[in-house]
């Protein structure tokens, strides 16, 4: 699924894309931007000048240059319109194949009988369930749409969605209960709640967001709208005042000339790409493989300043392993390491199974008979087994071993304590082992678990870092390990022994401070907190509630994919802030094209202002507003991939880009004006 | 080196050292705490407070403080529409001067209001003394208006979340009593000492030194002329203002004049700094602006020393420099660095006529203007730069790729709505104005004193003087009819109340927001780089909105002597 669409500018597309640039002429669709509108009213005038030559008028020139006039400014609207079509374009087919594999797939459709769900052999396409309703997938079958498991357990292919070719598991209850439309049951059979409308899933959502119906322009686009309306509106001030000082100065105007320095003025390259980039920035993300809800919500993750990050499976690799054997004075190691194994053989966790692995021996080897597996509960926080000599192990968190220990009247031995803290301060996680008979206990030692940071992390906080966002790690550990992980990654913070109203207690925290905080999740418990957040992004194969709280879906359930995130709303803003520059810079050339133009025929010393050089005051008004069309199809592919950021500072950032984009946007028309002039004066 | 050049350079670093304290202390005078002259006003103050049944404690809305402002002010115009239109019956006129006409007193009073001061009188022959005591009182009022609209702003702008921002009348009172009262006291005391008059008699009779018998005009002209540019309003006593022999009598009273206008509007952006505890925010403001003001400066004391080259080829001496319009003991250099001083300042106090300056320093006069934002009038120039400092910040935020904030608080639609709406504003004005004037040469045409470009210059030169509260003229203008009086009037009171409203409802909407902490990814706006940008704000808009018009007054005329 990733990395499709290798050009910026596919055969389909593009056709479609053209198709479009004509649709969107119609007026009412043109009044949405408000600079373009303007070029549109001033395309109109320059036809109604072409017929009103036509009829006999002499004042304004020659037909052929008027019409010249108007097919470049009629050029201009197609080219703004194509830059919003070309983007459209390649968000809806983004989308769309997305979509295509869970439209018309078969369903099997669950009944209630006798308090049971059954399937009656009934087979209905997957646009007709309901939410509300149930469906059966066994293995093989393509689950038709999204939903929440209710029973049953089932590996699952997603790599249509995610690219990720290892199967999942999802199961009813708990945070993995959740499959989208389109991926593969592989093994065994599950019902499934449907849990969305037809045509209103986070995919639909966002189609129906790319294709402008439900389109909402964001507060930043609002706002540089206000900018841009502004100027549009000086332009016209000083052209429709111009001619009265043309008509003082005795240096008449024709009404071509009139509308070429005005069209020439407004800022139509960011105009005519202002809904592209938008368009793109969201596309950008959908091509990350991230479902956002909303325009705004890219825009915010540009000014994310706190991120929110659990520390398994972000920061660190899975889950934690056994790395060392601690035996107690006294205690054989062997000995202790056969007891350590004893009270993991029944534990399926992660870390119970490292264990066993660490000790390099084989479980069924040790002759345990008619013994009783004890589970790990969170009042005794520990787990073990009792064995038919009535001698019990037990492994657990020192301070509830020591309690136990204490209980039968032991003393916990000091150098178990120091070993404690050792491994804690270390970023290890300590767990003790003891064995009671009778009324006699004794510590056997104690086992090291270690968290593994993945590699590469360190370097991707520090880029946040240099971007201003404060990272911090949301773990259950005890504050000492919390602190040795959060060193070793590089997090400026973290919420040790956290709960689920930690993390929206320390998002509320820091949203009073004003910071805008992001976090992710997947878990039920999560979602107050993801709704809570001003970037919620919910995992995929997280629970509908907290998919629903979040305002983005990431389709690869991937922790790290916050920071893409942050860095496609940046590009967002950065993209039409560095354009509306380049657009306004580029006034100076075309001033010093038309102006001299203008007024040269009746007043001959301003041949001085004509620094470019140019042939004749058609050939400069044609180059200026040549350029001025051109232009907008160059910077296409700019708008849609976006300017580049770098984490160099915001002053470091600013000279950058007005370094390339302001003086550039002061010399790059000099240059191009000129050289179209060349051009065009070889034809008058 | 040159002593003139010297003089200059004395000129800007004198201002500057007095502007650093200065500063300091208006910002204490406003924070409310204990000054020096607490003794004497305090118990005046508190006695005007009471009788107007205002408690100076209790803190406004930016609404409300506005609401103040206007309110004030409409008084004021009342009162001097009263004055001027009954001054040939009321005391105090011993040289028998008329009443004005309703339409030059309308122009009057609001230039004098608004801190423009166009004068379309002479005031030898145009007002009684009680008329210019009155003048000289609104010099105080509509000074200490733009003060209190600016320290409004100052307060909206600290750290944190404000709602109140002061009492509007508590600090316009201060003001006057902390500041321009003290500093004018001094300063018409140096110039009585230089031989300004300080009398209420009528015309002295004098024999000249040819032997004739003239009646020359004086009055409180030295308590007059301490306001007028320290509170950088320009109204001169005389017709010929600061050009004047008994009102700006030597160079030493030249250099004062010139010390006085730019000093609070020096001190303003400090107290800034002072104000909201960020200095180096005041550095830079203050870099940027010392940068706008020296590169207009400069090129003028250049080409005024140069003189005109029509001249040189005629084989005449034009050792002295551009002489025509200019004053022999003040000299080209000064008045060319003056013509500037008074444009960017908005006091539009003259030494020199600007009509007869070379084409390019009319042009770099009506820049100033057009620009409006370096030092700018008292409290009202650091109004116009926040503007500026909005959209900067606005595009250089989208630029780095963060919503845009300044100091901590961020820029949506409703304040970016604002600042464009004023940005506008100052460029609607001058054009429509100038285009109005150019397309009714049945009223305009017989008033102007030269025809094609530099007739087109002096309309031109007269509405962005007055959108920009300057009050300087081309003064081949004959501007004393129905159409100046009445169409500059509503300039000047469109250009001086929207432009105050504007930005102190912008940094009111600002200080009601929530405070967000700077980061790494906040862009710095103390920082040369940024200063770089709204410079680079202010001239891009300047010279987008004007540069057509330039061409055909001032640019065309330099083309067609060069």
């Amino acid at each position: 699924m990733k990395s499709q669409n290798k050009s910026l500018f596919q055969k389909e597309l593009v056709s479609e894309a053209l198709k479009q640039s004509f649709v969107k002429l119609n007026p009412k669709v043109m009044f949405r931007n408000p600079v373009m509108f303007t070029v549109w009213v001033g395309t109109v005038i320059m036809l109604a000048v072409c017929i009103w030559i036509l009829t006999g008028e002499k004042s304004q020139g020659f037909l052929s240059y008027n019409f010249v006039v108007f097919l470049v400014l009629f050029l201009t609207l197609l080219f703004a319109n194509f830059a919003e079509a070309i983007a459209e374009a390649r968000g809806k087919a983004q989308a769309n194949s997305l979509r295509k594999t869970r439209e018309e797939t078969p369903a099997k459709k669950a009944e209630w009988i006798e308090g049971k769900l059954v399937n009656k052999n009934q087979t209905i396409p997957s646009s007709l369930l309901q939410k509300g309703d149930f469906f059966i997938c066994e293995a093989g079958d393509i689950i038709p749409t999204d939903g929440e498991i209710v029973e049953g357990l089932a590996t699952i292919d997603e790599s249509a969605i995610t690219g990720e070719s290892a199967p999942v598991i999802r199961e009813s209850g708990g945070d993995k209960s959740s499959v989208t439309g389109g991926t593969k049951v592989l093994s065994d059979k599950i019902i499934v709640k449907v849990t969305t409308e037809p045509g209103e899933s986070f995919l639909d959502k966002m189609i129906a967001l790319v294709e402008g119906a439900s389109r909402q322009k964001t507060p930043n686009e609002i706002a540089l709208t206000i900018l841009l309306a502004g100027f549009t509106l000086i332009f016209i001030i000083v052209c429709i005042t111009l001619k009265p000082f043309s008509d003082y100065a005795n240096a008449p105007i024709t009404i071509a000339a009139f509308i070429a320095l005005f069209v020439c003025l407004i800022p139509t390259t960011i105009g005519g790409l202002l809904s592209a980039i938008g368009i793109a920035g969201m596309d950008r993300a959908l091509r990350a493989n991230v479902i956002t809800k909303s325009g705004k919500a890219v825009e915010t993750a540009g000014d994310i300043d706190v991120l929110l990050l659990d520390k398994t499976g972000t920061i660190t690799i899975g889950n934690r392993k056994a790395t060392h054997f601690f035996p107690a004075i006294g205690i054989d190691e062997k000995q202790f390491i056969s007891r350590a194994v004893l009270s993991s053989m029944a534990d399926n966790t992660p870390e119970g199974k490292s264990i066993i692995e660490l000790s390099g021996m084989n479980p069924k080897l040790l002759e345990v008979h008619n013994s009783q597996f004890i589970k790990f509960t969170a009042e005794t926080r520990s787990s073990g087994i009792n064995l038919e000599d009535g001698s019990k192990i037990r492994k657990g968190a020192a301070d509830a071993i020591k309690q136990l220990h204490e209980k039968t009247g032991g003393v916990f031995p000091q150098e178990i304590t120091r070993q404690v803290e050792d491994i804690s301060r270390n970023g290890g996680t300590p767990l003790v082992v003891y064995e009671s008979l009778l009324q006699k206990s004794i510590v056997l030692g104690v086992i090291e678990l270690q968290d593994i940071i993945k590699p590469g992390i360190q370097e991707r906080f520090e880029r946040l870092r240099k971007m201003g966002i404060k990272t911090v790690m949301v773990t259950g550990d005890n504050p000492l390990t919390a602190k040795y992980i959060a060193e070793k990654a590089g997090v400026d913070d973290f919420i040790a022994e956290a709960k689920p109203e930690d993390k929206m207690n320390y998002i509320k925290k820091e949203q009073a401070a004003g910071r805008l905080v992001a976090m992710m999740g997947d878990g039920t418990n999560d979602a107050p907190a993801l709704a809570q957040a001003d970037v919620g992004v919910a995992m995929n194969s997280g629970t509908q509630a907290a998919k629903e709280a979040g305002n983005m879906v990431d389709l690869d359930n991937d922790p790290t994919k916050l920071i893409e995130i942050v860095e496609i709303g940046k590009q967002l803003l950065m993209t039409r802030g560095t354009l509306t520059t380049f657009s306004i810079a580029n006034d100076v050339a075309k001033y010093f094209a038309i102006i001299p133009a203008l007024f040269i025929a009746a007043i001959p010393a301003l041949q001085a202002l004509n620094i470019m050089q140019l042939q004749s005051p058609e050939s400069a008004i044609l180059s200026a507003i040549i350029f001025n069309a051109i232009i907008i199809p160059l910077l296409i592919p700019l708008a849609l991939k976006g300017v580049a950021y770098k984490p160099i500072g915001a002053s470091a950032l600013l000279r950058r880009n007005l370094f390339i984009y302001g003086l550039g946007g002061i010399i790059i028309p000099f240059i191009g004006i000129k050289l179209i002039d060349i051009l065009v004066s070889q034809f008058i | 080196m040159n002593t003139e050049i010297l003089g200059i350079i004395a000129m800007f670093v004198i201002t500057l050292l007095l502007a650093l304290p200065l500063g300091k202390y208006i910002a204490r005078v406003y924070n409310g705490d204990q000054t020096l002259l607490d003794p004497i006003f305090n118990p005046l103050e508190r006695l005007f407070f009471k009788i107007s049944g205002i408690n100076p404690y209790q803190e406004w809305s930016w609404q409300k403080n506005m609401i103040a402002l206007l309110a004030i002010n409409f008084v004021w115009f009342l009162l001097g529409m009263f004055i001027l239109m009954n001054m040939s019956w009321l005391p105090l006129n011993p040289d028998h001067n008329p009443s004005q006409s309703a339409h030059l007193a309308f122009n009057t009073t609001i230039s004098f209001l608004v801190n423009c001061n166009l004068q379309h009188y002479s005031g030898e022959s145009g007002v009684s003394y009680l008329g210019q005591l009155y003048l000289m009182f609104l010099q105080f009022a509509s000074a200490a208006t733009g003060m209190a609209a600016a320290v409004t702003l100052f307060r909206a702008l600290r750290k944190g979340t404000h709602k109140t921002l002061g009492n509007f009348f508590n600090d316009y009172l201060r003001s006057c009593t902390r500041i321009l009262l003290p500093l004018s006291f001094i300063m018409s005391i140096l110039l009585m000492f230089s031989g300004t008059p300080m009398t209420l008699e009528g015309k002295q009779q004098m024999i000249s030194l040819q032997g004739d018998t003239t009646q020359v005009s004086t009055g409180p002209v030295a308590a007059f002329v301490a306001i007028k540019h320290l509170g950088t309003n320009g109204g001169g006593f005389f017709g010929a203002n600061s050009a004047h022999p008994l009102e700006n009598p030597t160079y030493f009273t030249n250099m004062l004049e010139m010390i006085a206008q730019m000093l609070i509007p020096f001190a303003m952006v400090f107290a800034f700094g002072y104000f909201i505890q960020r200095k180096k925010l005041s550095w830079v403001i203050f870099g940027v602006m010392t940068f706008g003001f020296l590169a207009l400066a400069i090129p003028n004391v250049i080409m005024e020393s140069q003189g005109n080259p029509i001249i040189t080829q005629m084989g005449i001496n034009n050792e002295l420099g551009n002489m025509e319009g200019k004053e022999i003991r003040i000299g080209a250099p000064a008045s060319g660095y003056w013509s500037i001083a008074t444009t960017v300042i908005s006091t539009g106090s003259v030494n020199s006529m600007h009509d007869s300056f070379m084409p390019l320093s009319g042009m770099n006069q009506l820049l100033a203007m057009m620009t409006n934002s370096f030092f700018g009038g008292v409290g009202v120039g650091i109004l116009n730069y926040f503007i500026f400092i909005i959209l900067a910040v606005f595009i250089s935020g989208l630029m780095v790729g963060r919503t845009p904030e300044f100091l901590g608080k961020k820029i949506e639609a409703r304040e970016m709505k604002i600042a464009m709406i004023i940005a506008l504003l100052h460029p609607f004005l001058i054009l429509a104005g100038t285009a109005m004037a150019s397309s009714f040469p049945l009223y305009t045409a017989s008033t102007l004193n030269n025809p094609g470009f530099h007739g087109f210059s002096e309309m031109l030169y007269e509405y962005t003087s007055s959108a920009a509260n300057n009050g300087s003229g081309f003064e081949g203008l004959g501007d004393n009819t129905p159409w100046w009086n009445i169409s500059t009037g509503f300039v000047l009171i469109f250009g001086r109340f929207l432009p105050i409203i504007g930005p102190v409802a912008i940094a009111g909407i600002l200080g009601a927001k929530k405070y967000i902490p700077e980061s790494v990814g906040t862009l710095q706006t103390d920082t040369a780089t940024f200063g770089f940008m709204t410079l680079a704000v202010i001239v891009i808009l300047a010279a987008l909105a004007f540069f057509p018009v330039l061409t055909l007054g001032p640019i065309a005329e330099f083309f067609s002597i060069h």
